[in-house]
C-alpha cells in the first residue's frame, strides 16, 4: 500500500466528507444572503450579513481542501458553482427557506450550535488541514451563537406572538435535525481515521446546549423523529434547485467569467 | 569559507529588517490607523533554505474581503521595499486572535476611536449574558450599550453611550 497523501483518510472519502461540511455552510449563507435590504432592522441586515460572509469563507476554504483531495485540479469556484443539484452534500436543514425573522434565527441556531460542538472537537482532527480550518472557524461560529441565541430568548421569552411564532418555526424545523446526526458509513469511516468527532458526541452535546438556550427561551423541544432527507448523499428538498439557479446562474451563463 | 557564512547571515539578516519595516507600513484597508503588524496579522518572516523570505499572514476573519487587499498590499510593500525573493503563504493554525493586537495597536485603535478588544475569551454565559460594559472613548463612561453585534465590518461591534449619547465601535473580541 502506498502512503495516503491525505493523512489517515483516503481521498475519496475525504472529498466527500469535506463537501459535507463545506456545502452546509455555502448553502446556509447564499441564504442568509437573502435577507440583505430586507431584514426587519439595519442592525440585524448587517448581522446576517456578516454571518452569511463568514460561512461563505469558511467554505471557500473547504471547497478549496476538498478540490485538492479530489485531485482533478477542481478549485472552490468550479466546485460552487459548476455542479448539479445531486452533487450537493449539504443536509436538508441548511437549504430550508428564511420564513420570517425567527423561522431564520431557530434554524440558525440549531446550524450554529451544531457548527460549535462539530469544529470545537474537529480542532484535535488527526488530518492538520481540517483541525486549522475547524480551529479558525469555531471562534466565529461562537460569536454567530451568541447573536442568535440572544434573539431566540429574546423572541421565545418575548410576547405571545413571538414565543408562538418561534415555537412554531422550532417545530417545523426540528425534523431536519436529525440528519445532521444521523451517521453513516462515510461519517463512520471518518471518526475510525480520527479525521472527524463521533457524531454521537457531537449530538450529545448538541443537545445539552440547546436545551440551556430552549430553557431561557421558554420554548419546548419537540421529539425527534424518523427522517427521510438525505442531503448528505445528494438527495435533498425541493428548495435547494432554487438556491443554485441564483447562485449559479451567472457561472453557467458567463462560463469561466472573472472580475 | 566563515567569511562567506557570514556575509550570507549579514544579507539575511538586512533582507528581513528591511521585510519587517516594510510590513509595519501596511495599513488595514478597512482602519487604516493601524498597521497589519499591530493587528498581530503577520505570523513571521522567515528565510527559507534556498534564500526566498517566507512571509505568513494570517486573516482577521475568513470572510473578511479586506483579505485580498492585503494580500496585495504585503506584495507591493515588499517589493518596494527590495527584499528579494518572497513568498506570502496564509497561516490558519494557530488561529488569530483579537489578543494578539500590540499595545501600539490598542492605542492606535483607541485615538482612531474604536474601542480595542479586552483580553480573555469570555466563557458560553457570559456570551449569553452581553458580559461586562464597554467604557465609552469619548467621555469614559461605562453607561454604555451594544447597538449591534455587528458593524460595518467584519471585526467590529457597534455601540452607543448613554452618556454622552454618542456611536462607537467595538473591535469583537475572538
Amino acid at each position: 500500500m502506498s502512503a495516503m497523501p491525505f493523512g489517515r483518510a483516503d481521498a475519496p472519502a475525504l472529498f466527500r466528507y469535506v463537501l459535507r461540511l463545506g456545502d452546509l455552510s455555502l448553502v446556509l449563507g447564499q441564504r442568509l444572503g437573502e435577507w440583505v435590504g430586507h431584514a426587519p432592522a439595519l442592525e440585524e441586515d448587517l448581522a446576517l450579513a456578516n454571518i452569511a460572509l463568514d460561512l461563505v469563507g469558511q467554505a471557500r476554504l473547504l471547497l478549496t481542501y476538498a478540490g485538492e483531495a479530489e485531485g482533478l485540479g477542481r478549485d472552490e469556484d468550479d466546485i460552487a458553482f459548476l455542479r448539479e443539484q445531486g452533487q450537493y452534500l449539504n443536509a436538508v436543514l441548511a437549504e430550508q427557506p428564511n420564513g420570517d425573522f425567527g423561522h431564520t434565527i431557530v434554524r440558525q441556531v440549531l446550524i450554529d450550535a451544531f457548527q460549535l460542538e462539530l469544529y470545537e472537537r474537529m480542532t484535535a482532527s488527526t488530518d492538520e488541514r481540517l483541525a486549522a480550518i475547524a480551529a479558525k472557524s469555531v471562534k466565529e461560529v461562537r460569536y454567530h451563537l451568541r447573536y442568535s441565541g440572544n434573539w431566540l430568548v429574546r423572541l421565545g421569552d418575548g410576547t405571545p406572538e413571538s414565543h408562538a411564532r418561534v415555537q412554531s418555526a422550532l417545530d417545523t424545523l426540528w425534523p431536519y435535525t436529525v440528519e445532521l446526526f444521523a451517521e453513516d458509513e462515510l461519517d463512520r469511516t471518518m471518526a475510525d481515521a480520527g479525521v472527524a468527532p463521533r457524531l454521537s458526541e457531537v449530538h450529545a452535546a448538541w443537545v445539552r446546549r440547546i436545551d440551556e438556550i430552549l430553557a431561557e427561551a421558554t420554548l419546548t423541544r419537540p421529539n425527534d423523529r424518523a427522517h427521510s432527507w438525505h442531503g448528505k448523499r445528494g438527495q435533498h428538498s425541493e428548495h435547494l434547485g432554487y438556491i443554485l439557479a441564483e447562485m449559479q446562474h451567472l457561472q453557467r451563463t458567463y462560463p469561466e467569467a472573472r472580475w | 569559507m566563515n567569511l562567506a557564512r557570514d556575509h550570507r547571515r549579514a544579507d539575511v539578516d538586512r533582507r528581513l529588517s528591511l521585510a519587517w519595516a516594510a510590513l509595519a507600513s501596511v495599513e488595514d484597508p478597512e482602519i487604516p490607523a493601524v498597521s497589519i503588524v499591530d493587528l498581530g496579522l503577520i505570523r513571521g518572516v522567515d528565510p527559507l533554505p534556498d534564500g526566498t523570505l517566507e512571509v505568513g499572514l494570517s486573516p482577521t476573519y475568513v470572510g473578511c474581503p479586506a483579505t485580498e487587499v492585503i494580500r496585495h498590499s504585503v506584495a507591493e510593500a515588499l517589493r518596494d521595499a527590495g527584499v528579494g525573493q518572497f513568498v506570502v503563504t496564509t497561516v490558519l493554525s494557530p488561529p488569530w486572535s483579537s489578543d494578539w493586537i500590540t499595545a501600539e495597536g490598542r492605542r492606535k485603535l483607541k485615538n482612531y476611536g474604536i474601542v480595542p478588544p479586552e483580553k480573555s475569551a469570555p466563557s458560553m454565559r457570559e456570551v449569553l449574558r452581553n458580559s461586562r460594559p464597554v467604557a465609552c472613548p469619548r467621555c469614559q463612561s461605562t453607561e454604555t450599550e451594544c447597538v449591534s453585534e455587528f458593524g460595518s465590518t467584519p471585526c467590529k461591534a457597534l455601540h452607543r453611550c448613554r452618556a454622552c449619547l454618542e456611536p462607537f465601535e467595538y473591535f469583537k473580541c475572538i
